[in-house]
C-alpha cells in the first residue's frame, strides 16, 4: 500500500528535482563563498593528502601508462573523487530519513526520493569535480576527452552502486541509529585506507603472513567493488586506458546487486517508517 | 449508492502500534537482548469501516487517543494499516501539519515550489498558481525572504496556502482550521466553502463541535480505536457530548467544587413541565432546576446563584436570588429547597452545564460553589432546527409589492 513503486518514482521527477535543489541550495546558503565551497572542499583534501603522502612520506605516483603522467596530486584526485562521492552519499544518506522525520510523519510521498535526491545532489558535486579534473589533465597535456565514454559509463555504474547502498543505510538507520556512528565514523574511515586510494594496488602484497596463515591479500582487495571502482577510474583518467571487459562486468554486476538489494530492503522497511521515527 | 460515488472506502481497517518499553534501541541493547526490543502492542484502530461519498464533508470525532488522527494518516498513506484496506479515488492533499518540509534557509519562493512538489504538484502547475498562493498567504512582500525569518503566523499561512492550492479532489484536514488571525481564518473558511461548492470531498478531524456540526454532512464517532457510531452530525455529536459528560463524571460530579462549608449544595433535580426528567429536557419546556441545600449553621440572607455554560465553554446565562430580588432571610440549620424556574427554555439542542453556588449576602464569600457540575441535555423539542445556542423566537415575513 504505502510501498513505493517504480511508477511513483517516475511520476515524482519534479519532486526529486526540488529536493535535490533544496539539498544543494540549503548546503551553501548563508555562506559567503557559497558554491565555491564545493570546489574548495575537495581542493583542501587533495592538498592535505598531497602534503602528508606526497611530500612527507614521499609515496610515488605511478607513471601513467599511455599518458606518461607522473604527478602525485593528480594521481590522488583520480582515486579520491570517486571515493569521496561514494563516502559522502553513504554517510549523508543515513540522515535523510531521520532528518526528514517531520515530513515523513505528515505527508505522503514516495519515500525513496529522499536518498535518491540526496545522491543526485552529491552527484552534481562529483560532476563538477570530474570536470575540473578533466580540465586539469588538459593542462598536463592529456586529452581526457578520448576516454570520456568510459568515464561516463564508470560514473553511471558508480551512481547505481552507491544509490543501492545509500537506500539500504538510509532506511536501516531509521530503525537502528547506531548505524550512523558505526558506518559514518568507523567503517568509512577504515574503508578509505582499505581502498587503493593513496597507494597503488601493486603496493598491496599478493600474500601476507597473519597468525601463521597465508592470506591472499590482493585477491581479497580485488573482491571489493569500491577498490575496483577506484582502480577503474584511475586506469581511465590517469593511464588513459580503457578498462577490460571483465572489469566492466564485475562493476556492472556489483551495481545491479547493490541496487536490487537496496531497493528490496527499502521497500520492505519503508512502510513502518512513519511509526519508527 | 453506486461504487462510483464513493471516494474513500475504509474497509475493516486495523492499525497496531508498538510501544517500546526501552528508549534505548541501540545496537548494544539489541545484541544484549538478543533480538528485537520488547514492546507492547497497542491497537490504535480496530475494524473500522466507513465510506465517504463524493462531494461530502465527512467529520471524524472522538476524544484524544480515539484513533481519529491515526485514521486520517492511514487514509493519507502516511501509515499502513495492519489489517483491512483503504481505497481512495482521487488526488489527496492532507493538511496535517502546515509547512512540513519547509527549509529554513530557503526563501518563501523556493519553499513554495518545494512544498508543492512534496504535495504532488508538478512544476508547471505551481508556476500557474504561484501568484494565487502568495496572494492568499498575504506574503507578497516577504516571498524572497528566507522562511527562517518568518513569524510563526506567516509560516503557517504559507503552508496552508500551498496545501489548499494544490487543487486536490480530497482534502484531509486535522485541526488546522484555527490558524492565523481573523482575516486569514475568514479567507480559509471561504476557501473551504468554495471547495465544497465545487463538489470536492473533505475529511475533517476536529474538537470544535460547533464547526463540525455546521460543516459536516456526516460524522463518525471513534472511541478507543473503534467506530462507535456514524450518521447525521447532530445525532452523533449529541451522543459524543453525552459520553464526554458521563466519562468525566464518574461519581456524579463534573466540575470543580469549593467553598467554606457553612452550607452545602446536596443535589439539583431537573423538572420539565413539573415532571422529573433526569437530565433530558426539550427546547420550549418549562424548566425547573430544584436545588437542595443543607444549611450547616445559621445563615444571614444567603444568596443562591446559578449559571449555564455550553459544553464548549460558552457562558450563556448567569443569575442569582439577589438579582431576582428574592431575599432568603435568616436561614436556620436544615434543608431548604430553592427552585430556579425558566418559563420557556430557549436553549437549542446541545449539552449544557449548570453551575450552582450558595454565598453570603455580598456574594463574595462562597459557602459552596459547584462549578459546571450539573449537566443537562436539550433535545429538539418544539421542532426547532435552528442553529446556535439560543432560539430567539424569531419570525419571518415577506412582502410582495
Amino acid at each position: 500500500m504505502s510501498t513505493t513503486t517504480l511508477t511513483e518514482i517516475a511520476h515524482s521527477t519534479d519532486l526529486i528535482k526540488n529536493l535535490t535543489l533544496r539539498e544543494l541550495r540549503g548546503k551553501y546558503r548563508s555562506s559567503v563563498l557559497g558554491w565555491l565551497w564545493s570546489l574548495l572542499n575537495p581542493l583542501s583534501t587533495i592538498l592535505t593528502y598531497w602534503f602528508v603522502f606526497g611530500l612527507i612520506l614521499q609515496l610515488p605516483a605511478t607513471v601513467g601508462t599511455k599518458t606518461g603522467l607522473d604527478n602525485f596530486p593528480v594521481y590522488l584526485m583520480c582515486g579520491l573523487f570517486p571515493w569521496a562521492f561514494f563516502s559522502s552519499c553513504v554517510s549523508g544518506s543515513m540522515g535523510v530519513i531521520v532528518g526528514n522525520a517531520a515530513l515523513i510523519k505528515k505527508v505522503y510521498f514516495p519515500r525513496a526520493v529522499l536518498p535518491l535526491s540526496y545522491v543526485l545532489s552529491i552527484l552534481v558535486n562529483f560532476c563538477i569535480e570530474m570536470t575540473v579534473l578533466v580540465i586539469l589533465l588538459g593542462f598536463f597535456g592529456v586529452n581526457a576527452l578520448v576516454v570520456l565514454p568510459w568515464l561516463l559509463i564508470l560514473m553511471m555504474l558508480l551512481v547505481i552502486f552507491t544509490l543501492g547502498i545509500s537506500m539500504a543505510v538510509s532506511v536501516l538507520n531509521a530503525y537502528l541509529r547506531d548505524l550512523q556512528h558505526l558506518i559514518g565514523s568507523v567503517l568509512l574511515q577504515i574503508m578509505f585506507y582499505l581502498n587503493p586510494i593513496v597507494y597503488r594496488i601493486s603496493d598491496v602484497p599478493k600474500n601476507v603472513e597473519l597468525l601463521g596463515f597465508s592470506v591472499p591479500l590482493r585477491a581479497i582487495y580485488l573482491k571489493n567493488p569500491m577498490a575496483r571502482f577506484v582502480m577503474a577510474f584511475r586506469q581511465v583518467l590517469y593511464d588513459g586506458v580503457a578498462p577490460a571487459l571483465k572489469d566492466f562486468l564485475f562493476l556492472g554486476a556489483a551495481s545491479v546487486v547493490s541496487i536490487v538489494l537496496g531497493w528490496m530492503l527499502f521497500s520492505r522497511l519503508e512502510w513502518r517508517m512513519a511509526e519508527e521515527l | 449508492m453506486s461504487d462510483d460515488d464513493i471516494v474513500i472506502r475504509v474497509d475493516n481497517v486495523s492499525k497496531r502500534f508498538r510501544l517500546y518499553h526501552e528508549l534505548n534501541r541501540s545496537l548494544k541493547a539489541t545484541v544484549f537482548r538478543q533480538g528485537r526490543a520488547k514492546y507492547e502492542e497497542f491497537w490504535a484502530l480496530q475494524n473500522v469501516s466507513f465510506d465517504v461519498p463524493r462531494g461530502t464533508t465527512y467529520g471524524l470525532i472522538g476524544q484524544n487517543g480515539s484513533g481519529k488522527s491515526t485514521l486520517l494518516k492511514c487514509i493519507a498513506k502516511i501509515l499502513r494499516p495492519d489489517g483491512g484496506s483503504i481505497t481512495v479515488d482521487g488526488k489527496i492533499s492532507a493538511l496535517l501539519e502546515l509547512g512540513a518540509g519547509f527549509h529554513p534557509e530557503l526563501s518563501g519562493r523556493d519553499n513554495v515550489f518545494l512544498n508543492a512538489a512534496i504535495l504532488g504538484l508538478s512544476e508547471k502547475d505551481v508556476k500557474r498558481s504561484f501568484d494565487d498562493i502568495v496572494e492568499f498567504a498575504g506574503l507578497e512582500q516577504f516571498i524572497d525572504t528566507p522562511v527562517k525569518n518568518y513569524s510563526s503566523g506567516m509560516y503557517v499561512r504559507l503552508g496552508f496556502s500551498v496545501a489548499i492550492n494544490v487543487d486536490p479532489d480530497i482534502l484531509l484536514v486535522d485541526e488546522v482550521l484555527a490558524v492565523g488571525d481573523e482575516t486569514f481564518q475568514r479567507k480559509c473558511s471561504e476557501k473551504f466553502a468554495q471547495f465544497r461548492a465545487e463538489g470536492k470531498t473533505v475529511v475533517l478531524v476536529s474538537h470544535g463541535m460547533g464547526s463540525m456540526r455546521m460543516l459536516c454532512t456526516e460524522v463518525a464517532l471513534l472511541e478507543h480505536g473503534r467506530m462507535l457510531t456514524k450518521g447525521e452530525p447532530d445525532d452523533v455529536i449529541q451522543e459524543y457530548l453525552g459520553d464526554v459528560v458521563e466519562e468525566r463524571n464518574p461519581d456524579g460530579e463534573f466540575g470543580q467544587r469549593w467553598g467554606s462549608g457553612e452550607a452545602t449544595i446536596e443535589n439539583v433535580e431537573f423538572l420539565a413541565n413539573d415532571k422529573p426528567v433526569g437530565s433530558h429536557v426539550n427546547c420550549g419546556d418549562r424548566l425547573v432546576a430544584r436545588v437542595r441545600i443543607r444549611a450547616n449553621e445559621r445563615l444571614n440572607h444567603p444568596v443562591v446563584g446559578i449559571s449555564v455554560n455550553t459544553i464548549e465553554g460558552v457562558y450563556v446565562h448567569g443569575t442569582n436570588t439577589r438579582l431576582g430580588e428574592v431575599d432568603l432571610g435568616v436561614v436556620e440549620p436544615g434543608v431548604m429547597i430553592v427552585d430556579w424556574e425558566v418559563p420557556r427554555l430557549d436553549l437549542l439542542r446541545g449539552v449544557y452545564l449548570l453551575s450552582v453556588a450558595v454565598t453570603d449576602e455580598t456574594t463574595l464569600a462562597h459557602y459552596d460553589f459547584r462549578q459546571r457540575s450539573f449537566p443537562f441535555t436539550v433535545e429538539v423539542g418544539d421542532g426547532l432546527f435552528e442553529e446556535g445556542v439560543l432560539t430567539m423566537r424569531s419570525t419571518w415575513s415577506v412582502e410582495n409589492d
